[in-house]
């Protein structure tokens, strides 16, 4: 089942044009993995899916219905989250706060005053999505700040998972990680996986992309060159495809 | 380390009540530092009708500094709180007193015109995209102009007692205004500390394009911030109307300084991300005392200006001083 459809997607800044003509089909359930060069329009494509960017010509379709002119938020509601490399969160806010800025549920206060924001029950469902995903943070309510990259890291995977995605874009997801951190994503994208979630994973590491991805996609200078399944394509392919080689 | 991740270390400075409130604690022991002081040097400054005096003083400043408090606190800037003050006050009491209208109408005018200055300084800010810090110093000489031009350079005296009363009533022996200053705080502290508004706001201020990602609408947000700290302007320009009894286009002048430090003193962050009202609220308390404590001791108004200013400038020191100190270790 087709999930989303990126029909003829282009998107200027100024004279440079960063995308030219996309068109990019992603299933249910399925793992792309999206490789290019720095500034081959990798990022930008995915703001344009997730709505931080608007595009200048073509369409973009989720489960059936088209989201071209929807804001962030509204398209964050239909299933679509994206992990962004700079993590995106505010820091001095706390980590349970952070898992559901955006979404906070709210409450009557004694029954009575409306829309006081339910802390406890941020806090509660926030460590359990910390513990189902096995992260180690040392309190739901340390500001983010204090954290270790890797730890901010999980703060920033679970906001992604906590409101049941259909589709997680993850840019760049293991590029201050260690070792073992690095296995505990590719093992977390094999689950979402098995869960029928679709991600779309960019990064410049080509093992982990050719050890998860169902399929590679190649961008070059806001062109896509590429768009091969795992077995019909190999890392000396992908790589003369990045670099304009072949 | 960040700039932010220091910036999140320096918020766990001290937490009185619940959580999501932040008090610095520094800031409660200048408050007792300086009673103690006063006191000390002056046989007047704890008599009852003293400690009034600087409550309804803090009164006009404290509404303010909640106004600047939200808006710090989303990383923007709002220096047009002391003439917008100015204009709502002239539009008061123009309604009442040249119009004659009933004065609830003068009274909803005065708050109207409060958030209709801070509609335009937010319509500015994200829709052209010019600095806040531009715009709210140009509004900060076109409010004030537009209430000279009003009031002819004049104060607009004789108000109706409806409208009097706000400022001058004692019920309990209480003046009005400090009424007024704790229902607002005790509103406003609610929304900022206890609602999704509140959590939007420390979070755009924290990490715009974060709360842009997850959905919240910034530009609609930082409009609404604008809009509400010109309705605590508003606020502010009517209990001091009330007060003098007249509508004076000259009201609250340098005001702003005299509230954003209260709201800095208190805690908020001046990059954003944090502020707390109970913070402001005892801020503006230490504004209240300073000036209070200058004037028994006979020292000339002029000297005031400079201390507050000097405070300022100190809190903000202390701030970034404890900061580097706190990335060193």
């Amino acid at each position: 089942m087709t999930l989303l459809e990126i029909e003829g997607v282009s998107k200027s800044f100024g004279s440079v044009d960063v995308l030219r003509g996309i068109d990019l089909t992603i299933e249910a359930g399925s793992v792309t993995g999206l490789v290019g060069d720095n500034g081959a329009g990798k990022s930008t494509l995915m703001k344009t899916i997730t709505g931080i960017y608007s595009v200048d010509d073509g369409t973009v379709t989720f489960n059936g219905e088209p989201i071209t002119d929807l804001p962030p938020g509204e398209r964050r509601s239909r299933g679509i989250e994206m992990i962004y490399q700079d993590l995106a969160l505010a820091k001095q806010q706390d980590v349970a706060n952070n898992i559901f800025l955006g979404r906070e549920p709210v409450k009557r206060l004694w029954g009575l005053i409306p829309g006081y924001v339910d802390k406890a029950r941020i806090d509660t469902e926030a460590q359990q999505m910390i513990d189902r995903l096995g992260a180690k943070i040392p309190s739901i309510n340390r500001p983010v700040g204090y954290l270790s990259g890797g730890q901010q890291q999980s703060v920033a995977i679970a906001r992604a998972l906590t409101f049941e995605p259909k589709l997680v874009i993850m840019d760049e997801p293991t590029a201050a990680l260690a070792v073992r951190e690095v296995e505990h994503v590719l093992d977390l994208i094999r689950q979402l996986q098995k869960d029928g979630i679709a991600v779309i994973l960019i990064s410049h590491r080509l093992n982990d992309i050719f050890e998860v991805c169902d399929r590679i996609v190649v961008l070059r200078q806001g062109r896509l060159i590429a768009d091969d399944p795992r077995g019909e394509t190999s890392m000396n392919d992908v790589v003369s495809h990045i670099v304009g080689a072949a | 380390m960040s700039e932010n991740a220091s910036a999140a270390r320096r918020s766990r400075s001290w937490t009185l009540g619940a959580r999501s409130t932040y008090v610095r604690i520094e800031s409660l022991f200048v408050l007792f530092g300086l009673s103690a002081i006063m006191a000390v040097l002056s046989p007047y400054f704890l008599q009852t009708s003293n400690l009034l005096n600087i409550l309804l003083a803090s009164a006009t400043i404290g509404v303010l500094a909640i106004g600047a408090t939200y808006v710090i606190s989303s990383a923007g800037l709002d220096l047009s709180l002391g003439s917008v003050l100015g204009l709502s006050s002239v539009v008061g009491a123009v309604t009442a007193e040249r119009l004659g209208m009933p004065w609830p109408l003068a009274v909803a005018a005065c708050l109207a015109a409060g958030a209709a200055a801070g509609w335009v300084n937010g319509q500015l800010v994200t829709r052209a995209g010019i600095p806040a810090f531009i715009v709210t110093l140009g509004m900060l000489g076109i409010a004030r102009g537009l209430a000279l031009v009003i009031s002819d350079g004049r104060a607009i005296y004789g108000l109706p007692e409806g409208l009097v009363y706000l400022g001058q009533g004692r019920p309990f022996g209480v003046p009005m205004p400090v009424f007024i200053f704790i229902g607002v705080a005790i509103l406003t502290h609610y929304i900022l500390s206890h609602t999704r508004f509140g959590a939007h706001t420390l979070a755009i201020g924290d990490n715009e394009a974060a709360a842009r990602a997850t959905g919240i609408r910034v530009g609609r947000h930082r409009r609404r911030l604008y809009t509400f700290s010109g309705l605590m302007a508003g606020i502010a320009g009517l209990i001091f109307m009330a007060r003098v009894n007249a509508g004076d286009p000259t009201a609250g002048l340098n005001y702003e300084l005299t509230a954003i430090t209260a709201a800095i003193i208190g805690g908020t962050n001046l990059f954003g991300g944090r502020g707390s009202i109970l913070g402001t609220m005892i801020g503006a308390l230490i504004m209240g005392v300073l000036q209070n404590g200058l004037n028994l001791l006979a020292v000339q108004s002029y000297y005031q200006q400079m201390a507050i200013g000097a405070v300022l400038i100190l809190a903000v020191f202390l701030d970034q001083w404890q900061a580097r100190r706190a990335q060193a270790r």
